[in-house]
């Protein structure tokens, strides 16, 4: 009975309106299957496609990159000093997403600091394009996503009881070669966990993109953006919404999968 | 010790420092030019002034910050409660299809929000919500329930339920026990979930982008139309007021609420 407003509440403005939104891919502007094959034959539509996959799984591959060194030190570290990484994490992960893309073009701006700092070391003569092109994007997006995989990573990491680790050194294993053989194997769910929910949700990113990338970074949310409240036509960007939703519903029941596996 | 032995932690500090340097300097540096004396976001800034802040002072944004903390406060009440009713009905045991329930409520979380955002704005447009204060309200709200639900259920979960029925044995009705006995436990839960839920409405821009007019225009909507003209350090100023009010809220929460940021 408790449960009941808010059931009806969710169904109602949420719920609902995405399934009508979802079964326009399919009725408008005429029934049948034909926006999917609009989005399969125009080149347009399928370089996007392309683009957000390529965007996303670079942007996972550099949060992780960054990201697994990050926490392993906070899992392996001093309480105090834990904390003060842990801020590092939370205080841009509850800044708003406009806010953070914002501070990103005054820096990368080519009267920026980024790029008064390369002219004045030396390494450029010039100030360089570094936004509205992939490398600002990228920039952008890998400290967005950032925390999202700090957290799956730390907390998988915070299990691995240490005893393995000096066992296999007790048994005269490098450090380089019990880490890669038992710690990193052991650390995999947090890998996985975390780079599933980067890549996932970067599929949906909107605001970064808009603002630090190119023409030729367009992603899909910009497209459903645009084509609903500027162009106003439903059919595609709803076929294009179905796109987005089916990779993200698989992806996370692989997530889940692989979470069931490993434990 | 060979050399390569000392490489990884040196490796790993620096992999850290870089982070930090990552997360927190662009912030840092919007923070720094809101207070400049110069028309442009150049950095370092030539003098300190307060005249950005005093450009926030135009009713432009007035107006818009006033539609945001208007809406915030409706948004954020209809969240919690809503969370609460469905977080105490999801814990009672033996509750008819509690998977699928809590699913449902979580699946704004799940639905990238640019989908979340053309469906409301159908619904809208044909409910005649289309850029209202409502509309805002309905829509912030339905973004906050997984957090509300995620939050209050965590405090739940250390409430003895025998400590309810030993209350009702004692002749204690319904209503009186959920407030002289449950709700007392749970208080804590109950205010970091409103706290969240005025940061996330504050913050929201996608969704609000496709149903705000010029009469409900929130302070993201109308800073998102600057950053895309031309950029004045009134953005700067802006987007340290959201940051800080995103800072103190959590401040608030670690101290006074359950301390659920970092979890």
């Amino acid at each position: 009975m408790l449960g009941l407003p808010a059931l009806a509440f969710v169904a109602g403005v949420f719920g609902i309106p995405v399934l009508l939104f979802l079964g326009k891919a399919f009725t408008d502007p005429s029934p049948g299957v034909q926006n999917f094959k609009l989005i399969a034959s125009d080149t347009l539509y399928v370089r996007v496609l392309w683009n957000t996959v390529v965007v996303s799984g670079a942007t996972t591959f550099f949060a992780l990159l960054l990201g697994y060194p990050f926490a392993y030190t906070l899992a392996n570290t001093s309480p105090r000093i834990r904390r003060l990484l842990i801020f590092v994490v939370l205080v841009p992960f509850w800044t708003s997403l406009l806010v953070r893309a914002f501070s990103w073009t005054v820096l990368l701006q080519p009267q920026g600091l980024i790029n008064a700092m390369l002219v004045g070391i030396g390494f450029v003569h010039k100030p360089i394009e570094l936004m509205f092109n992939r490398t600002g994007l990228l920039i952008g997006m890998v400290q967005m996503q950032l925390p999202f995989v700090v957290f799956p990573l730390y907390s998988v990491m915070t299990t691995i009881d240490p005893a393995y680790v000096r066992a296999a050194s007790g048994l005269g294993a490098s450090p380089v070669r019990s880490f890669w053989k038992i710690y990193f194997p052991l650390s995999m769910p947090g890998v996985l966990t975390g780079g599933l929910l980067v890549f996932v949700t970067s599929l949906g990113y909107f605001i970064t993109p808009a603002l630090l990338g190119g023409l030729r970074d367009f992603m899909i949310a910009q497209l459903i953006h645009d084509q609903v409240a500027d162009i106003g036509i439903w059919g595609v960007p709803a076929a294009l919404s179905i796109l987005l939703l089916a990779g993200t519903f698989a992806l996370f029941g692989l997530a889940k999968a692989a979470g069931v596996r490993t434990k | 010790m060979s050399n390569t032995h000392r490489i990884w932690p040196v490796a790993r500090g620096f992999v850290c420092g870089l982070v930090i340097v990552y997360m927190l300097v662009p912030l840092a540096i919007v923070v720094i030019i809101s207070f400049s004396s110069a028309p442009f976001l150049t950095f370092p800034p030539p003098g300190f002034s307060l005249q950005w802040y005093k450009a926030v002072l135009d009713p432009v944004w007035v107006d818009a910050l006033m539609t945001s903390a208007i809406v915030m406060v409706p948004a954020a009440s209809l969240a919690t409660t809503l969370g609460l009713g469905a977080a105490l009905a999801l814990q009672r045991p033996g509750f008819p299809f509690a998977g699928p329930l809590r699913s449902l409520l979580m699946s704004p979380l799940v639905v990238p929000v640019i989908v979340t955002g053309a469906a409301t704005y159908g619904l809208f447009r044909f409910l005649g919500l289309q850029g209202t204060r409502t509309g805002l309200v309905l829509a912030h709200a339905v973004l906050s329930i997984p957090y509300a639900l995620a939050t209050i259920s965590t405090s739940l979960q250390v409430v003895d339920p025998r400590l309810g029925q030993a209350a009702a044995s004692l002749g204690s009705a319904p209503l009186h026990t959920f407030f002289f006995v449950t709700f007392p436990m749970i208080r804590a839960g109950v205010f970091s979930s409103f706290l969240f839920s005025l940061v996330i409405s504050f913050d929201e821009l996608v969704v609000s982008l496709f149903i705000s007019s010029p009469e409900a225009r929130p302070i993201t909507v109308q800073m998102w139309s600057n950053i895309r003209g031309d950029v004045d350090p009134t953005i700067a100023a802006l987007a340290t007021l959201l940051f800080l009010f995103a800072l103190v809220v959590l401040l608030v929460e670690a101290v006074f609420g359950n301390g659920q940021a970092d979890k």
